[in-house]
């Protein structure tokens, strides 16, 4: 129903980290991701004692509760088609995440993101991110464009 | 109010955003946000919003785009509150 919208993100395989839209307004969206075992931060991170990279849960927050919220609200608000335009991208300009709980691979989590403001095209949120038994395990603020960029190949 | 008194108010409302505080204790009309303050470019969106808030106006996109060093923020800003008397 919502996920109509996860066609437009840019991101492929590896790097996808949104598996299903709860719910998706102007002011707030909800996603779930389950951490795949074989994920390939895990080998290294940490060898024998495989957990999530603090990064990876950023991003994680990032991609529902930002880059999906952004994408809407960007969709819903111009007449230029944002997806036939190859060169946009959705860019983090700013973050400031707390974590309270490791991720352990295989588990199921849930993005919750209320927006505080989108103006003159920066999407500003508080997110928090729980586990199946709803406790937090990371909260922040995020902010981020969309912005063209001439990508050079070769 | 003057230009001298709204841009000792800028100075405040820009100070949570650089890290160039020795920079910010001098800024002029010429102070570019930028470039001089070193203040992520997506920043100056919290910068206008702050501002805002302070002056009780509202800021569109053209004025937010004029807003890149001090003299032109005071320039939006005096304008607006002008309108507003």
């Amino acid at each position: 129903m919502n996920n109509h919208i996860l066609s437009h993100l840019p991101y492929k395989s590896s790097f996808r980290f949104v598996d299903n839209i709860l719910l998706l307004s102007e002011d707030e969206v909800r996603g779930e991701y389950t951490l795949k075992e074989d994920a390939f931060f895990y080998e290294d991170h940490f060898a024998g004692n495989p957990v999530t990279p603090g990064v990876i849960v950023t991003e994680i927050m990032a991609q529902i509760g930002l880059v999906v919220l952004g994408i809407f609200l960007v969709l819903k608000e111009t007449d230029f088609n944002f997806m036939d335009d190859d060169s946009l991208y959705p860019l983090l300009t700013s973050t400031d995440v707390s974590f309270y709980k490791m991720v352990l691979p295989g588990e199921k989590v849930t993005v919750i993101s209320k927006k505080q403001y989108f103006r003159f095209g920066k999407l500003k949120c508080h997110v928090e991110m729980l586990d199946s038994d709803k406790e937090l395990i990371a909260s922040g603020t995020f902010a981020g464009i969309i912005k063209k960029i001439a990508v050079k190949n070769g | 109010m003057t230009r001298q008194e709204i841009l000792n108010e800028l100075k405040k409302v820009i100070s949570p955003y650089t890290t160039n505080k020795e920079m910010l204790a001098q800024i002029n009309e010429d102070t570019d946000l930028l470039k001089d303050l070193k203040i992520n470019s997506a920043n100056l969106v919290d910068i206008i919003i702050d501002a805002e808030a302070k002056y009780d106006i509202e800021i569109d996109y053209d004025e937010a785009d004029k807003m890149m060093n001090v003299g032109s923020c005071i320039d939006v800003i005096s304008e607006k509150i002008g309108q507003k008397q």
